[in-house]
């Protein structure tokens, strides 16, 4: 009697528990979709015709000149087009060659920084790591205020060096400041601190270089950590809107990030198009590595040393 | 003579070590601290072709502009309200994943996938939502509710908000799984074992080994909303409802008048401001967190 009586109870437990976890997975699975819902809504509708997508929202896109189409007063969110058309991509990647253009500017940007930055950083980074003197200890700190400053406050200095450099309006303007950076200085850093100092000790006992200690040591240890922060920075730079904005004047050489946003309202299928294509790769880079990418996270989340 | 042979191979390698930090400590003194010692100047002077030393003049005026204290006022509000928010769902989603409900990394990634998705198209979508005649109107009709003009109410900060959670909260919650993970199990395990309730496992171990994320968590979502500013601008335009008017724009449109040295003063300002939250955050931290370590 006693036993039935416990075993229904831990019957009763088991069943408690299960559906707690199945109200959790719920919850989860509903702010799952609120997440994916703008991304899935840029994707589908980017099929959709422009007469479509006008009857959809042509209350908000489409100016009141044009009174000749049909314009639903009501916005319908739509997921599933009527009819799946790859006009909108034939116009982009085909018929009007702006936007691959745009699409170039964007990669001879983002590329060299995110090589220049790491680049940079992983020398600069190794000699944090290795000797902590007081000096080192003040530019680390120094680093760390300049990553939490808004960019507001350094679009003033950003100008004036372009400027005197007379670099204004080329693509150096944007380019050397994020070589600079000190955020990939800060998070390298941080993960070579994590290199077992043995291991560099050993090297240096076997008569290695400093500069063999960290091509031979250092860097394999770390390549991981290097593919994270190359990642984060790639996404980082890869949705850049203020600095081209204000460096850069010169429309033909600002990243699509930039013309994405002025692509006016009447081509509102050509604009989800286009950030659909935007949107690769990042996505490729990101379900490529994204345990790299977690890492990285993982390992930018506490400021203190 | 063989002691001085390996000082010299010593000094040799720092020697290296050295060079190799030099690119980019010029660069920073290049590119960062010095334009930004020459805004510090521009704060003070009259204007960039006098030069005039007028001291605290540009302040006083700064402090005294009608549109800054707005801006302030605006991007204050917001910070308050969005950090807090952004801290407390992201540890909440994360303690939800914690629990061990099936398809954990899937809604990882799909937490993490707004990161991916550019600003434009994000403010496309939003759009969309948010229209008077938009889809979020629509749901609120359909529960009786008359709609409202988001971006042009005092509603409009919500709208805002929404687009920052949405976007950061992803990135936020990994920090706090990776310092769940990291929480002592046999402490959590001795404290199963003496009938810790939950709610006094997750206020008094928890919550303690946590608290460096918090701080850290908290400091990038102050950071980051201020990035949002570039949504809002892309949204609204330069001249956007008094509610949605930041410091973004009133850097923006004093950049485009040309006027230095009151766009300096408003930098100089923001940075000192900056500095201030971090060093108050530091400190509480430092005063919370102790018995942790």
């Amino acid at each position: 009697m006693k036993m039935q009586c416990e075993k229904a109870h831990v019957k009763n437990k088991k069943k408690e528990r299960i559906f707690c976890r199945s109200v959790l997975f719920l919850l989860a699975a509903g702010f799952a979709i609120l997440f994916l819902l703008p991304t899935i809504l840029t994707f589908t509708n980017s099929f959709m015709s422009q007469t479509e997508l006008s009857s959809n929202y042509g209350v908000i896109f489409d100016s009141l000149k044009d009174s000749t189409k049909y314009v639903s007063e009501q916005v319908n969110l739509k997921f599933i087009p009527d009819m799946v058309t790859f006009k909108q991509y034939f116009t982009v990647l085909l018929a009007s060659p702006e936007y691959l253009l745009k699409f170039w500017n964007s990669v001879i940007l983002v590329v060299p920084i995110v090589l220049g930055q790491v680049g940079i950083a992983t020398l600069a980074a190794y000699s944090l790591m290795r000797y902590t003197s007081r000096f080192r200890k003040l530019i680390f700190f120094v680093y760390v205020i300049l990553m939490l400053m808004p960019y507001q406050v350094m679009l003033v200095p950003n100008y004036l060096v372009a400027q005197w450099l007379g670099i204004l309006n080329t693509r150096w303007a944007v380019l050397f400041p994020g070589f600079f950076a000190p955020f990939s200085v800060f998070l390298l850093t941080k993960f070579m601190k994590r290199i077992p100092s043995s291991l560099i000790e050993a090297a240096f006992m076997d008569g290695a270089t400093e500069w063999q200690v960290f091509t031979r040591v250092c860097l394999p240890q770390c390549r991981s950590a290097i593919y994270s922060i190359a990642i984060l920075v790639f996404i980082d730079y890869w949705n850049m809107v203020e600095q081209p904005l204000i460096l850069l004047a010169d429309a033909t050489k600002q990243p699509l990030s930039v013309y994405l946003s002025t692509i006016n309202s009447g081509e509102v299928g050509v604009a989800f198009a286009v950030a659909t294509i935007y949107m690769i790769p990042p996505l490729l880079l990101f379900l490529h590595g994204e345990s790299y990418l977690v890492e990285g996270i993982t390992h930018s989340g506490s400021v203190k040393g | 003579m063989k002691e001085l042979r390996r000082k010299i191979h010593i000094r040799r390698e720092q020697l290296v070590s050295i060079m190799m930090l030099w690119p980019s400590i010029l660069g920073v003194l290049l590119f960062f601290l010095l334009p930004f010692a020459v805004v510090c100047y521009y704060s003070m002077i009259d204007s960039p072709l006098r030069q005039n030393f007028v001291f605290l003049e540009n302040y006083i005026q700064i402090i005294q502009n009608s549109s800054f204290l707005l801006a302030a006022k605006n991007t204050a509000m917001f910070s308050a309200l969005a950090v807090p928010l952004a801290v407390v769902l992201a540890l909440g989603l994360a303690l939800l994943l914690e629990s061990r409900i099936p398809g954990k990394s899937q809604f990882r990634t799909f937490f993490l996938s707004p990161m991916m998705v550019p600003v434009a198209s994000v403010v496309l979508v939003w759009q969309v939502l948010f229209h008077v005649n938009g889809a979020a109107n629509q749901i609120l009709t359909f529960f009786g509710s008359s709609g409202i003009d988001w971006l042009k109410s005092d509603q409009a900060q919500i709208v805002v908000i929404l687009l920052f959670l949405w976007k950061n909260l992803g990135y936020n919650m990994i920090l706090f799984m990776a310092s769940l993970s990291n929480i002592p199990q046999d402490l959590l395990e001795v404290a199963d074992i003496e009938g810790a309730s939950p709610w006094y496992k997750f206020t008094r171990i928890k919550l303690r080994y946590l608290s460096p994320t918090i701080l850290f968590v908290t400091i990038l979502s102050l950071i980051n909303s201020f990035k949002v500013f570039r949504e809002i601008y892309l949204l609204t335009g330069s001249y956007p409802y008094e509610s949605l008017y930041t410091l973004q724009h009133f850097m923006n449109n004093t950049f485009h008048a040309l006027n230095y040295q009151k766009l300096s003063a408003a930098a100089v300002l923001m940075a000192i401001v900056m500095v201030a939250i971090i060093a108050i955050l530091f400190f509480v931290e430092d005063r919370f967190g102790k018995d942790v370590e």
